[in-house]
C-alpha cells in the first residue's frame, strides 16, 4: 500500500485535518497555513520514510508537530507552549462516577433543552461553550479536541495520545458527560438564557 | 437489561463507530422508554455540531484579530 498512498492529491486531501491541528496550537490562521505546507512539503520529499503501516495521516501529524516545535523553538513565546503536547498524566480515568448512581441509572441526568441551535448563532454561548471545554480535565480535553475539533478518527487519536481503545471509549464518554453537564447548567438550565430569547 | 449507563456508553462509541446491528437494536428499544437517554443523545449530537461551529468561530474570530 506505499507509494500510491503518496500522491500530492492524497496529501492535500490531509490538508484541512492538518490545519486544524495545527490551528488550535498555534492560535494563528498564517502561521498554521505555512507549518502545514512546510510539512506537506517535507512529506513529499521524504516519501521514501513513508512505511504506509502507521496510516498516512498519523504519519503526517508526526511531521506537523516537529514543525509546530521548530516554530516554539525559533519564536520567544516558548512559555506559552500550549495544553496540546505536554499532558501526560492520567486523569477521567477514575472508577469513582459522578454521573450515574451504582444500579447505573442516571444521577440527576440530560434534561430537555430548548433550542439548542438558537444557542449556535449566540456569542454569549460560545464563551460558555469554550469555559465548559476548557474545563475538563486536560487529557481527556485533548482526546476531545482531536476527535470533535480536529477531526480525527478514534483510532488515530489513539495513536496520537498512546490510547488503548478500552481507556478511549471510557475517556470519550466522560469528556461527553461532562460537556453536556457543564452546558445544561450554565447555559440551557440557566436563566439568563430566557432574555437572549425575548 | 441495560441500565442507563450502558446505554449511554453505546450512544457515545455510535458517534465513533458503527454499532454493531444488536448494539443499535438495543438502544433503540431502550431510547423508546428513556427520555434521559433520548435527551443525552440528541444532546451529544448537537455537542458534536457545536464543536465543529466552534472550530470554524475560531477561525474566523483569529482572521479579526490579525
Ligand atoms: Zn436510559
Amino acid at each position: 500500500m506505499t507509494g500510491t498512498l503518496l500522491t500530492e492529491k492524497n496529501l492535500s486531501a490531509q490538508r484541512p485535518v492538518l490545519f486544524r491541528y495545527a490551528l488550535l496550537q498555534l492560535h494563528d490562521r498564517e502561521l498554521a497555513d505555512d507549518v502545514v505546507q512546510e510539512t506537506l512539503l517535507a512529506a513529499l520529499q521524504s516519501a521514501s520514510d513513508f512505511e504506509g503501516r502507521a496510516g498516512l495521516r498519523t504519519w503526517l501529524i508526526g511531521i506537523l508537530k516537529h514543525k509546530i516545535a521548530d516554530h516554539w523553538r525559533r519564536s520567544a513565546r516558548e512559555a506559552s507552549v500550549p495544553e496540546f503536547n505536554q499532558i501526560d498524566e492520567d486523569d477521567g480515568e477514575t472508577e469513582q462516577d459522578e454521573f450515574f448512581m451504582s444500579n447505573g441509572q442516571w444521577n440527576g441526568g440530560p434534561k430537555a433543552w430548548a433550542d439548542p441551535e438558537v444557542a449556535l448563532k449566540q456569542q454569549e454561548f460560545w464563551a460558555i461553550y469554550e469555559a465548559c471545554q476548557n474545563n475538563l480535565p486536560p487529557k481527556m480535553a485533548k482526546v476531545f479536541m482531536l476527535r470533535e475539533l480536529v477531526g480525527l478518527e478514534a483510532d488515530e487519536v489513539c495513536q496520537e495520545v498512546g490510547l488503548s481503545e478500552a481507556n478511549y471509549w471510557v475517556i470519550m464518554h466522560r469528556a461527553r458527560l461532562g460537556l453536556r453537564e457543564c452546558l445544561e447548567i450554565r447555559w440551557f438550565n440557566n436563566t439568563k438564557q430566557e432574555k437572549h430569547h425575548a | 437489561m441495560h441500565s442507563c449507563r450502558d446505554i449511554s456508553i453505546l450512544v457515545s462509541q455510535g458517534l465513533d463507530k458503527k454499532l454493531s446491528w444488536r448494539e443499535r437494536f438495543t438502544v433503540r428499544m431502550h431510547l423508546m422508554m428513556c427520555t434521559r437517554c433520548r435527551n443525552f443523545q440528541k444532546q451529544t449530537q448537537f455537542i458534536r455540531k457545536a464543536a465543529r461551529h466552534y472550530t470554524d468561530g475560531l477561525q474566523s474570530r483569529l482572521d479579526k484579530k490579525s
